[in-house]
């Protein structure tokens, strides 16, 4: 077995196959668990279908709420799956791997990040026409919800990450997480539902996807920052 | 446990420097002014009883803790403006051992080669079978027994390039064989002019440079 010490000369690898190996990794990871596969999802189902139970059947009432009732559960969604992000990693120690690579911590934890949207917030903006559609959302506004949802999502996984990994190292984290995260998501909610609401009223919503493709930009460039740094504090 | 060492890196600057280094956790002053030389060619074992701070020393040195005073030295310049290449240069291996229960070894080794140095599948299953894993590359971890992850951690240093090896209670869960098997690579890593530094209750045997540091006759002579 030859083993090149102390020469790395022409064995650097690139920070691009750093990130999709670990996006692969990651996507392994929750292929192979099924259970963390589903359950956003079903959680979503779920959810979105006691509505109808809890408030009437009534296509009047359900169509007013229809926009709010996808986005707060996409939002639910989004945050039951993110303990996923780092727990394992940081339990068995894959996390004190990652921070020791030479690789920017930005681009590993952007993978990372990108691999808990693929996995949580892509089922959810798929399968939400077919939801829209049993709240009796009007057929106009079916594209705004699809559209806000895909500019809202991911964002919902970026900030959600810096929760995570502030709080991945405590014990016990009951309801931290959330009020770190619904904080810095709520706005993505607002912004989400109203857009898809004043869609339905006729109303002009090109400043609303101008608010949200702006979180989206700054979430994409700030956000694995400050997840990198609430990470090495965590480890610490 | 002094020995001559075998393969002398010249008489060089050495490749980690730690000076006046003081650590406290939870009111409890675990060192104060330590110093330490890690020279290529030489292997560093770090003793202590439990709860000495041997952990905590070697997590300071590879950079994961920063909650300590003093200077860390990487080859003549301070350690954060050298992460990258520190970083390239250096392999920890924790009790925490870094391997995910759901993967196999294979795309474990995998993923590990991703953020150090690239190396085929070749390298990794050859790196699996020296450490007693033949046939066991594509067999989830968690079916693995805790000695056999421990290879799955271990075998990372073969494909890695890195010169400085920190590695936290290596032989830990490790069988006859298993301890056998890890000396000769440590043997073979410091005669190669790698470094390595280590914590272990185990008694060592090795063929190379080595020396101890005891934190606790350290602490005794303060």
């Amino acid at each position: 077995m030859n083993k090149p010490v102390s020469s790395h000369a022409g064995t650097e690898i690139s920070t691009w196959q750093a990130f999709c190996a670990t996006l692969k990794r990651d996507l392994v990871i929750a292929l192979k668990r099924k259970n963390d596969l589903l359950n956003p999802i079903m959680f979503f189902l779920i959810v979105v279908s006691l509505f109808p139970l809890g408030i009437s059947p009534d296509p009047v009432e359900l169509s007013k709420v229809s926009a709010g009732v996808v986005w707060v559960s996409a939002l639910l969604a989004s945050m039951l799956s993110l303990d996923n992000l780092y727990r394992a990693d940081y339990e068995d120690g894959s996390l004190e791997q990652l921070l020791l690579s030479p690789q920017p911590l930005y681009f590993l934890v952007l993978a990372k990040n990108i691999a808990h949207w693929l996995i949580s917030g892509l089922p959810v903006v798929v399968l939400s026409p077919l939801l829209a559609y049993m709240l009796y959302l009007p057929s106009e506004a079916y594209w705004t919800l699809v559209l806000t949802l895909l500019i809202g999502t991911p964002v919902l996984s970026l900030f959600g990450s810096i929760g995570v990994a502030l709080t991945v190292g405590l014990g016990s984290r009951g309801l931290i997480l959330a009020v770190i995260v619904l904080p810095l998501s709520t706005p993505v909610l607002i912004i989400g539902a109203k857009a898809v609401t004043d869609v339905m009223f006729g109303l002009p919503i090109g400043n609303h996807f101008a608010l949200l493709g702006a979180i989206l930009a700054l979430a994409l460039t700030m956000a694995p920052l400050a997840s990198s740094a609430a990470l090495r504090i965590s480890v610490n | 446990m002094h020995t001559a060492p075998q393969a002398p890196a010249t008489v060089s600057s050495p490749l980690m420097q730690a000076r006046a280094l003081f650590c406290e956790r939870d009111e409890r002053v675990l060192f104060s002014g330590l110093d330490l030389d890690i020279h290529a060619g030489e292997l560093v074992q770090i003793k202590g009883s439990n709860g000495s701070g041997k952990t905590t020393l070697l997590r300071i040195l590879c950079g994961l803790n920063d909650d300590y005073e003093g200077d860390i030295h990487w080859k003549g310049e301070a350690l954060y403006e050298q992460r990258e290449d520190f970083f390239a240069s250096m392999i920890y291996i924790g009790h925490r051992v870094g391997v995910n229960r759901i993967l196999t070894p294979r795309e474990n080794l995998r993923w590990s080669a991703s953020l150090h140095a690239p190396a085929d599948d070749i390298r990794i299953v050859a790196a699996l079978g020296r450490l007693g894993l033949r046939a066991y590359e594509d067999i989830p971890c968690r079916n693995l027994s805790a000695g056999q992850t421990q290879r799955v951690a271990l075998s990372r240093l073969l494909i890695s390039p890195a010169s400085l090896w920190i590695l936290d209670e290596p032989f830990t869960t490790l069988d006859v064989q298993g301890v056998k098997n890890l000396e000769s690579l440590l043997s073979e890593h410091v005669n190669a002019g790698g470094a390595i530094v280590l914590t272990t209750h185990h008694a060592l045997n090795v063929t190379c440079a080595s020396r101890a540091l005891d934190l606790d006759t350290r602490r005794a002579a303060a």
